[in-house]
């Protein structure tokens, strides 16, 4: 049953491919902020680290693939692993500094670190542009064969495929008994690590998986839209992608995915409605998320879809 | 390089007022407020209208401003920010920055997107030379009012019974209320007082900190870091790490602009892997 409604919710990603082709540029947009909340997802739904910074590894990613494909090295895929892997690798540098403290002090280091990021980005003009954006991007066609069109509609698959991809391998990754352990230890470091978990062990590595996520998804944006700003790095983003994960629900992997689709439809509709002040919808959207509760909003759809099953 | 410091030391003593209020948050309900920049907006926009539409004197805007912010600060807290209290970090998180994205919008919304500036009276303005130090009189006021602000909460914590009642409640609120200390009351006085003093920071600062509307983003991590490493128990602490921040912000930023404000992240990380706590909070603490 659970399969079925798997298979289905893929199935209908697919036909979104063939169906609304007016649409690519936005639902590639969609793929890709799914990505990212995927990411996130790892590090808060499942790990329970809070993050203010996730921007930081998708801009990350977003620049490692620019600057590649600015350098001559335009294969997407190529960018994409690359990516993935400088992300990691700053993932990875700056998880020692989650290990340790309080929420505070957790949202506190993400913060800055993504601020850091930022303000290096930004003194950096030569390398990354600056506050202009990375210029002169060339993106080779995906897999030596698809050449990215102004409808976007390459662009769409790419990234819906690369999340199909991912999606899966974190799935297998986070039903294994490793998904397991890092569930335990956000449940109970304490007790996690008294039934014989390496409680920093599995914080870091899933810090580092995250982080790696999120650089394929910065990568992503990069190559299909040929272009990386500052705005990749910016405070706003790492605000967006928990909104959308909270919004679709966290600690289970579809919920950055859901969170994806209803907020960046609702931001498209608002933001032709109110092209300027859109942020009020959404710091609307965060304050009433709280005030009614996120469990509450989000018991609705799982009981309906409790209440479908049962009535097949 | 004195009249430098002597420019820290104002920043620093404004954000020191500006950023007050968020350690009593802190410290007192463990609520993780990222919109104590809004109410410092808020107070700064009111003197702005005040001042450049009405024609009211700028010294005689500043405890308006103050009030306006006071007040914003008691009805959100009455509405809304009592319904947080007990709920996640997460939760709280996502709810203050909900207020930020929503200020911001308003206030571009009502008041323009562009950087306001304030009219300031002309003996603000003038500069004197001290021992052979040049002195702006607005720095100096500055420094006046907060540090008169300073010496003024540190009496009140310390000399008088309300503060005795909110030092308990910080240090621990379930025994507080257990004593017969009525701690949301208490909570809701030093929540207005804070969002006073963010106000009143907000419109004397105007001029030096630069006032649009994304003011509340800019200076949210500014606001987290006095708090942080000055630690939320008294407010020594806090008044240390805002003049430390001050002076290393503006000196960082005149002798190597390169840097921007590296220095200060890298300092913030490094005091939170060190002492979680705060740097000036005692050890053993909560």
């Amino acid at each position: 049953m659970r399969r079925a409604a798997e298979l289905a919710f893929w199935a209908a990603a697919a036909a979104g491919w063939f169906l609304l082709p007016s649409q690519h540029l936005l639902l590639n947009e969609i793929a890709i902020m799914a990505l990212f909340a995927l990411s996130l997802d790892l590090v808060q739904g499942y790990a329970g680290i809070v993050s203010l910074g996730h921007a930081a590894f998708f801009g990350a990613g977003a620049y490692t693939s620019g600057l590649l494909a600015v350098a001559g090295y335009g294969d997407p895929l190529l960018g994409l692993v690359l990516a993935a892997l400088a992300a990691a690798a700053l993932g990875f540098a700056t998880s020692f500094l989650v290990l340790r403290g309080s929420d505070l002090t957790r949202l506190m280091v993400t913060l800055s670190v993504s601020l850091m990021l930022f303000e290096l980005a930004n003194r950096l003009p030569g390398l990354t542009g600056g506050a202009d954006g990375l210029q002169g991007m060339v993106v080779g066609p995906v897999l030596g064969r698809f050449e990215f069109d102004m409808l976007g509609a390459v662009a769409h698959g790419y990234s819906l495929a690369v999340l199909f991809v991912l999606f899966l391998l974190a799935r297998r990754v986070m039903g294994s008994t490793f998904g397991l352990s890092v569930r335990a230890v956000k449940g109970n470091a304490l007790r996690a690590a008294a039934i014989g978990i390496p409680v920093n062990a599995r914080l870091v590595a899933v810090y580092t998986l995250a982080a790696a996520y999120a650089g394929a998804a910065g990568a992503l944006l990069a190559q299909t839209t040929q272009f990386v700003s500052l705005d990749v790095l910016a405070f706003h983003r790492s605000a967006e992608v928990l909104l959308t994960l909270v919004i679709g629900g966290t600690g289970y992997l579809y919920g950055g995915i859901i969170g994806a689709i209803l907020f960046r439809t609702a931001q498209s509709f608002l933001s032709e409605l109110t092209p300027e002040y859109w942020q009020f919808w959404m710091g609307l959207a965060f304050v009433v998320l709280v005030m009614v509760g996120r469990e509450r909003i989000l018991a609705l759809p799982q009981a309906a879809l409790a209440r479908l099953r049962g009535r097949r | 390089m004195l009249t430098i410091l002597f420019d820290g030391i104002a920043y620093g003593m404004l954000l020191f007022v500006l950023a007050v209020g968020l350690s009593v948050t802190l410290g007192v309900m463990n609520v993780i407020n990222l919109a104590h920049g809004a109410f410092a907006m808020a107070g700064g926009y009111a003197a702005v209208v005040l001042v450049n539409r009405w024609g009211v004197p700028f010294l005689a805007a500043l405890p308006l401003a103050a009030l306006a912010s006071a007040a914003l600060g008691v009805v959100l807290e009455r509405t809304l920010y009592v319904r947080v209290y007990r709920a996640s970090h997460l939760d709280q998180v996502l709810f203050t920055i909900g207020l930020v994205f929503m200020s911001v919008a308003i206030t571009s919304w009502s008041l323009g997107s562009q950087q306001v500036f304030i009219r300031l009276p002309d003996f603000l303005r003038a500069r004197y030379e001290v021992f052979g130090v040049s002195v702006g009189a607005y720095r100096l006021l500055i420094i006046a009012v907060c540090g008169v602000l300073a010496l003024g909460l540190q009496v009140v914590l310390v000399r008088t019974r309300f503060g005795a009642r909110l030092r308990a409640a910080v240090d621990d609120p379930r025994v507080a209320r257990g004593l017969g200390i009525d701690v949301s009351t208490l909570f809701t006085v030093s929540f207005a007082a804070g969002s006073g003093l963010a106000g009143l920071g907000g419109a004397l600062g105007a001029e030096i900190l630069g006032l649009d509307p994304s003011f509340p983003l800019k200076f949210m991590v500014y606001f987290l870091i006095v708090v942080t490493v000055g630690g939320s128990a008294g407010i020594t602490g806090p008044f240390c790490a805002a003049l430390l921040l001050g002076v290393a912000d503006v000196v960082g930023k005149y002798y190597v602009p390169s840097l921007g404000a590296f220095v200060i992240y890298t300092v913030m990380i490094v005091v939170l892997l060190v002492r979680p706590q705060g740097l000036f909070a005692p050890r053993g603490g909560r």
